[in-house]
């Protein structure tokens, strides 16, 4: 796929994280034990081939720049191509901000004129998933398509959870005859993923004509506008994907990891996952350290006793305490006798000792980044 | 701008007393403590140090330790001024040798620290397991004006024999050396940290190279080289923790210190990492039917069996109901169920079988060489395959790339060996 370069949208502001994205953008949020979101999306087009990737980025940016760094990592600092943030700037045309998602790409065209790839791959920063893009570029060519976009039928999912999401209707052929944004009763589960492939030259083109007419949405003001004008193909997907959109999806995406099924899908399978490196020691577990069914990360000391939990690099589980069904993420710490079921702790969390906390399957209890309890 | 100190690390050891561990790898490179080789200790402490220009000196089988070193980007050694380079022997217009001896591998590159324009250079050798501030080694030498200090470490006055001892006033100054003498007068013995005035260094590995006598040895000829010449050479004391993990028994202990409650050595330390490349893998998993004490497991291993008193490395399998007890197991291994590996080194890539059983029974002498299998630790090489229900004894050495067909029989008692056919003899 050196025909192809990259952009990856990073996600407006979302409260339906609660405080996971308080001070991060939902791209940058942790996630199974020593990732961040991002590092699927980003990970997935190095394994595809994809050298020149573009990030805009806008709401609580700081983490996430930090998290890609010079794209070390990933194998993208390059001295052509390779890895390019773009935080919103202030200009003579422009008030700063990206107003939307064609908008941020407008904001950036210079990237896209730049460059020499004849397609682009765009997603989201936010979904976990391995996947390759070879295949639905082969797809996108085959039906000489305008834009092609990876759906999946979204079986796994809440009738709740499918008004998050585009819901896509398709002819025989795959060509895209409805698309339904956030629809309050959608019509069936069959929807978009948010990642496409479009000519860059017809991304210009139409980013421009959208702009010209005071339209910032890629989705709404692009696709949904432009569905008979264009030739939109549908690319079916059926592999795992879950957005990191609500608690109830983060929750479960991060336990769905106890299954070795889905962690054989995700970090084996098509390619490996790359995440910025912490160099920590190896975990080291105690002689009364009881662990059963975990993901446990480098770096930690456990001592107490846990089950059904994600635990993140550098995380201290003391004597005695009880860790259940919970996300415990980088650097926290859980004290002697203490005892947690079914929480997310967000980084450097302090439990005191004998501490109970306790959430509920659903609506798992939040604890915000560096709060002492 | 001249540099204040440089440092040079003597990795061309064979570590022949690591057996089956280091026949296909330097010392050097051997792996340790759950995710490491044993040189990114000292390349940590460079790095930890403010040394930004290292000379790594290689000479046995050396692939596997340039491969892990590459351009240095994990110890952020790439640099555009210094940074790592691996000294590996050449050959010269009209003949080319190899290193004879450890200063002579310093010798024959005077011209690479003569273009890093050091005043100072310290000589560390790759196959120790400390974590030192060498900056602070480098004020008591300018204190003290010193033409040579000498890194020197107590050690236990009955094992002082084995070591290289040096006699100093009270305040540090070394007037005497004996290379491990039978009535040690002190307990003072040199780690082979030795930090030298360039200048100074220069004039006595070229009058080394001259000497025909000379073994060409830090050791041997250049320590003794200084007190035979009287120059002003200081004894530099060091307290923590510090090992030459030279045998497969102070291998497996050192490796077993840090699985303790409160290690000795502590790898946690935020402020004194050790670097070393790190494995593109997920966090670990220990399944429902596993179970994990007093060990290190690092990341992307799947535990389904029990691990207890271990240090298991990057990616390694232990399916159900396999125990592996008092062990050490190297990347990407797979131990099959109900396999029960006990007082076991196994290394690399190495399969071993359902049902099968190591460390069983008593102990009894090696057959294959008794002077390095000494111990009741068996030692699986990397790349083997050890076919199910094969019952190994203690102190048993299998060799690297072993398969099914090496085994003459399922039980291999102890003190025996499996070796490929062309190596019978050691």
């Amino acid at each position: 796929m050196h025909n192809t370069m990259g952009i990856i949208l990073t996600g407006g502001k979302n409260n339906r994280l609660k405080e996971l994205s308080l001070e991060r953008s939902i791209s940058a949020v942790p996630f199974g034990g020593k990732y961040r979101a991002i590092d699927f999306a980003l990970s997935n087009m190095v394994n595809s081939g994809i050298r020149n990737i573009g990030i805009p980025t806008q709401y609580n940016f700081r983490s996430l720049m930090d998290h890609l760094g010079s794209g070390k990592e990933w194998d993208l600092d390059r001295k052509n191509d390779g890895l390019f943030i773009f935080p919103p700037y202030l200009s003579e045309y422009g008030s700063g901000w990206y107003r939307g998602t064609a908008d941020a790409m407008y904001s950036n065209l210079t990237f896209l004129n730049r460059s020499n790839e004849e397609f682009v791959v765009i997603n989201q920063g936010y979904a976990i998933y391995n996947m390759l893009y070879g295949e639905m570029l082969e797809q996108h060519v085959d039906k000489d398509a305008d834009i092609t976009i990876a759906c999946r039928y979204m079986y796994d999912f809440s009738q709740e959870e499918l008004t998050h999401l585009g819901i896509i209707e398709r002819d025989s052929e795959q060509r895209i005859i409805d698309f339904q944004e956030k629809p309050l009763n959608p019509k069936s589960n069959f929807a978009s993923m948010g990642i496409y492939i479009i000519k860059r030259k017809l991304l210009i083109s139409l980013l421009e004509d959208s702009a010209a007419h005071g339209y910032f949405e890629f989705v709404k003001d692009i696709l949904i506008k432009k569905l008979t004008e264009l030739r939109l193909y549908a690319y079916e997907f059926k592999g795992y994907w879950r957005p990191l959109t609500t608690i109830q999806l983060y929750y479960r995406s991060n336990m769905e990891l106890l299954n070795p099924d889905v962690r054989y899908e995700l970090f084996v399978k098509n390619g490996k996952i790359f995440t910025k490196v912490k160099d920590e020691p190896p975990a080291k577990y105690n002689e009364e350290a009881v662990v059963k069914n975990c993901v446990i990360a480098d770096g930690c000391i456990i001592e107490g006793h846990v089950e059904n939990s994600i635990v993140f690099r550098g995380v201290k589980i003391k004597k005695g305490a009880i860790v259940k069904n919970s996300i415990i993420m980088q650097g926290s710490i859980v004290g002697e006798n203490a005892s947690l079921d079914n929480c997310i702790l967000d980084k450097n969390v302090i439990i005191s000792i004998e501490k109970q906390l306790n959430g509920d399957t659903n609506w798992p209890l939040i604890v915000g980044k560096g709060v002492t309890v | 701008m001249a540099k204040e100190m440089i440092a040079l690390i003597l990795a061309g050891g064979e570590g022949s007393r690591l057996g089956v561990l280091s026949k296909l790898l330097a010392k050097p490179a051997v792996l340790y403590g759950g995710k490491y080789r044993i040189i990114d200790f000292t390349l940590s402490n460079c790095i930890n140090s403010g040394i930004d220009t290292v000379g790594v000196l290689t000479q046995y089988r050396p692939l596997q330790l340039n491969h892990h070193i590459g351009i240095g980007k994990p110890w952020d050694l790439d640099r555009m001024n210094g940074g790592v380079t691996i000294l590996s022997p050449f050959t010269k217009q009209h003949k080319g040798e190899w290193y004879s001896g450890s200063a002579d591998a310093v010798y024959q590159n005077i011209h690479y620290i003569e273009e890093q324009n050091a005043e100072n250079v310290i000589i560390l050798s790759g196959d120790h397991v400390y974590k030192m501030d060498y900056s602070l080694m480098l004020d008591y030498h300018k204190k003290n004006n010193a033409d040579a200090t000498i890194s020197v470490i107590n050690v236990k006055l009955e094992e002082a024999s084995r070591y290289g001892i040096m006699n100093t006033t009270d305040d540090g100054k070394i007037y005497e050396f004996e290379e491990k003498p039978e009535n040690p007068k002190s307990t003072l013995a040199s780690m082979g940290v030795y930090l030298f005035k360039w200048p100074v260094l220069k004039e006595l590995l070229v009058s080394d190279h001259q000497n025909e006598q000379s073994v060409h040895d830090f050791g041997k000829n250049i320590i003794p080289m200084l007190v035979q010449e009287k120059r002003n050479i200081w004894a530099y004391p060091f307290s923590g923790y510090w090992r030459d993990v030279g045998t497969i028994q102070s291998y497996w202990e050192s490796n077993m210190d840090l699985v303790t409650r409160v290690p000795q050595f502590n790898l946690f330390d935020p402020y004194w990492r050790i670097y070393t490349p790190n494995p593109v893998k997920p966090a670990n998993y220990i399944s429902d039917t596993g179970h994990v004490t007093r060990s290190i497991i690092a990341e992307g291993c799947m535990i389904y069996g029990h691990v207890k008193n271990s240090v298991v490395f990057p990616g390694v399998v232990i399916e159900k109901n396999a125990l592996i007890e008092d062990s050490i197991i190297m990347s990407n291994s797979t131990i099959k169920s109900n396999s029960h590996i006990c007082c076991t080194i196994v290394g690399e890539k190495t399969t071993i079988g359902t049902n099968v059983v190591t460390g069983n029974g008593e102990y009894a002498e090696s057959s294959y060489n008794s002077k390095v299998y000494q111990t009741k630790i068996t030692v699986i090489g990397s790349c083997s395959n050890i076919p199910d229900d094969t019952v190994i004894g203690c102190n048993v050495a299998i060799d690297n790339h072993i398969s099914a067909e090496d085994f003459t029989s399922s039980y291999i008692p102890s003190g025996s060996f499996v070796m490929k056919g062309d190596e019978q003899s050691a």
